[in-house]
């Protein structure tokens, strides 16, 4: 690339939830009134392969975001980890369904591209809460990208990009042409902390807005719900080291010895 | 008419299920296997009550590729117009039906436990691994489907019928060759995570990568691997590759052995199909220790050397 690499990474934000999830009385959203927000943990991962990836080939790591004002929180802290740019696509409601979500993330990415379009789009595999694996195929098949989803492993070289992707019984590799894009997973690079210096660059940072109104899919959310929680303590077998006999009672039950 | 994606030779249990809910005719589809292959797969499909298997074939539908296979199926459901097509929620069924919805620009719902039939199906999908659980409404013309992990079999077994196969040639751009796979490297032998009786896992009560000795030893003497938390990958400790979780692997072995592990949805999410699970915890309180099935307050450095010398007590070694 003689300019650089043109890197857009798409990321949701997603409530910081800990042992239980909290619900609306309504059941129709994540009760965050005392939970904090983060970006889910595969999109951290694409962050800091782009931040990576524009420092070993120079261009540019633009994070782009869609949802209410308040994502700005999340486009900041990855300007803090080290994006360039930041793009807010304000959809006015904190959850659109896929199609929905696709379509702003389309006519966003689409304008930025008018101005230059990027080489490489990354995504996470899902979200961390709504986890429904279609946005990023949806909208790199709208921009006619090619993407393959599962990433762990990403190279970018003459002209391509090379893709290492787990599944259940091995490894798969996929060349694809630039431009192109990829749902990338946890596990593929371990994200920075974000230093101080990186903190104070991206409060000051402007974040630009795209103002998108989509025309809702077909999959609708009723409510969500609690799944049943059979929790009715386990079999206490003792304190320290004195629990050891009835441990290893326990494992000779189970058959596991 | 329902349509049914195979996951290799054979439909996921998961999505029989679903179609069974959802009743009436089943067919399946099956990509680029040649004449021999599809007729062995029809036979097997005519037990399980699908009364035609399509066969996708072209050059490009070779070796999988998620382009093609995917405007594949859509050209398919276009011909066809089934009232729905049911995938596994694997990494490859998803992937397919993703790209079938961004092609077809249908909607698409992804890990459904149960869906109910009608003009709108009403359907129950897993959020964030099993953290939570949707209802939803699914409006379509084609329904796209995928069922989760913990979908139920068919409870009623089929009826027996003929299972005829009908090859469908797709007409596919020579552009799509551009996202198939060019290399595959199986995974080496030996248990792995997914696939271990036991599991011997760590969280922040471990306290460095040197404390995982003791826990391999222990998962040596029971047949077992090695596991963490997201903590212990976050801090070093551990590679990425060990992590029980979300974001991580989802494991159900016979016993999970949980050392210090509080707990957080996340990882509870990929450990909570084990049939018995064994926490070990200095808090009482601890979420994992309340949903565990046995626990042990302790410091997991008194404890679990404790359990290894009880086991050699008794004659357990490694390989015996």
């Amino acid at each position: 690339m003689p300019d650089g690499l043109e890197v857009l990474v798409c990321v949701k934000r997603v409530p910081a939830s800990g042992a239980r999830v909290p619900l609306t009385p309504d059941g129709l959203h994540v009760d965050t009134r005392h939970l904090g927000f983060t970006i889910g943990p595969h999109e951290e991962c694409a962050v800091e392969e782009a931040v990576r990836l524009v420092g070993e080939h120079g261009g540019r790591a633009t994070v782009l975001a869609a949802g209410p004002p308040e994502v700005a929180e999340q486009l900041r802290y990855a300007l803090a980890m080290g994006a360039d740019r930041a793009v807010l696509v304000d959809t006015g409601s904190d959850e659109l369904d896929p199609q929905a979500t696709a379509a702003a993330i389309g006519q966003a990415v689409a304008e930025l591209a008018a101005e230059k379009p990027p080489d490489l789009v990354l995504f996470g595999d899902s979200s961390a809460d709504a986890g429904h694996f279609q946005v990023g195929v949806r909208v790199a098949c709208g921009l006619g990208l090619p993407i393959v989803g599962g990433i762990k492993g990403v190279e970018v070289g003459d002209g391509v990009v090379r893709l290492r992707r787990e599944v259940a019984d091995g490894d798969e590799r996929y060349v694809l042409p630039l431009p192109a894009a990829a749902g990338v997973r946890e596990g593929l690079n371990l994200p920075r902390y974000p230093n101080l210096p990186g903190r104070l660059r991206a409060k000051k940072a402007a974040v630009h807005t795209i103002v998108a109104r989509p025309e809702p899919g077909g999959l609708r959310t009723v409510r969500l719900r609690q799944p049943a929680d059979e929790a009715t303590g386990p079999v206490w077998l003792g304190r320290g080291a004195a629990a050891a006999p009835a441990v290893v009672d326990v494992l000779d039950e189970l058959g596991v010895v | 008419m329902l349509l049914i994606v195979l996951d290799g030779t054979e439909p996921a249990p998961g999505v029989l299920g679903l179609a069974q809910a959802l009743g009436g005719p089943v067919h399946a589809v099956a990509f680029g296997r040649d004449d021999d292959a599809a007729a062995e797969i029809a036979a097997g499909l005519a037990k399980q009550g699908v009364g035609v298997l399509h066969t996708l074939r072209h050059p490009l539908l070779g070796d999988y590729g998620p382009e093609a296979y995917g405007e594949a199926l859509a050209q398919l459901v276009g011909r066809l117009r089934p009232e729905g097509v049911l995938a596994a929620g694997t990494d490859h069924g998803t992937e397919i039906l993703a790209h079938t919805a961004a092609r077809t620009g249908l909607p698409l719902a992804t890990n459904c436990l149960s869906v109910t039939g009608g003009p709108r199906w009403q359907l129950t999908r897993v959020r964030g691994g099993g953290m939570l659980l949707e209802d939803a409404e699914l409006d379509a013309p084609v329904k796209l489907v995928t069922a989760a992990q913990g979908a139920e079999a068919p409870s009623e077994t089929a009826v027996r019928q003929e299972c005829t196969v009908e090859e469908f040639l797709p007409d596919l751009p020579q552009e799509l060759a551009r996202s198939a796979i060019v290399e595959r490297t199986p995974r080496g032998g030996g248990l792995t995570l997914a696939t271990a009786p036991v599991v011997v896992s760590g969280g922040r009560g471990v306290g460095s990568a040197e404390g995982y000795a003791v826990l391999e030893e222990l998962a040596g003497l029971l047949g077992g691997v090695v596991g963490c938390s997201r903590v212990a990958t976050n801090n070093g400790w551990r590679p990425h590759s060990d992590q029980v979780g979300l974001t991580g692997t989802k494991i159900s072995p016979r016993l999970y052995v949980a050392c210090g592990i509080s707990g957080a949805t996340q990882h509870w999410v990929g450990c909570m199909d084990s049939r018995a699970i064994l926490a070990i915890n200095t808090d009482p309180d601890a979420p994992l220790v309340q949903r565990a099935t046995y626990a042990v307050v302790g410091d997991v450095h008194e404890v679990v050397p404790a359990i290894v010398a009880e086991l050699h007590a008794r004659g357990v070694h490694p390989d015996g």
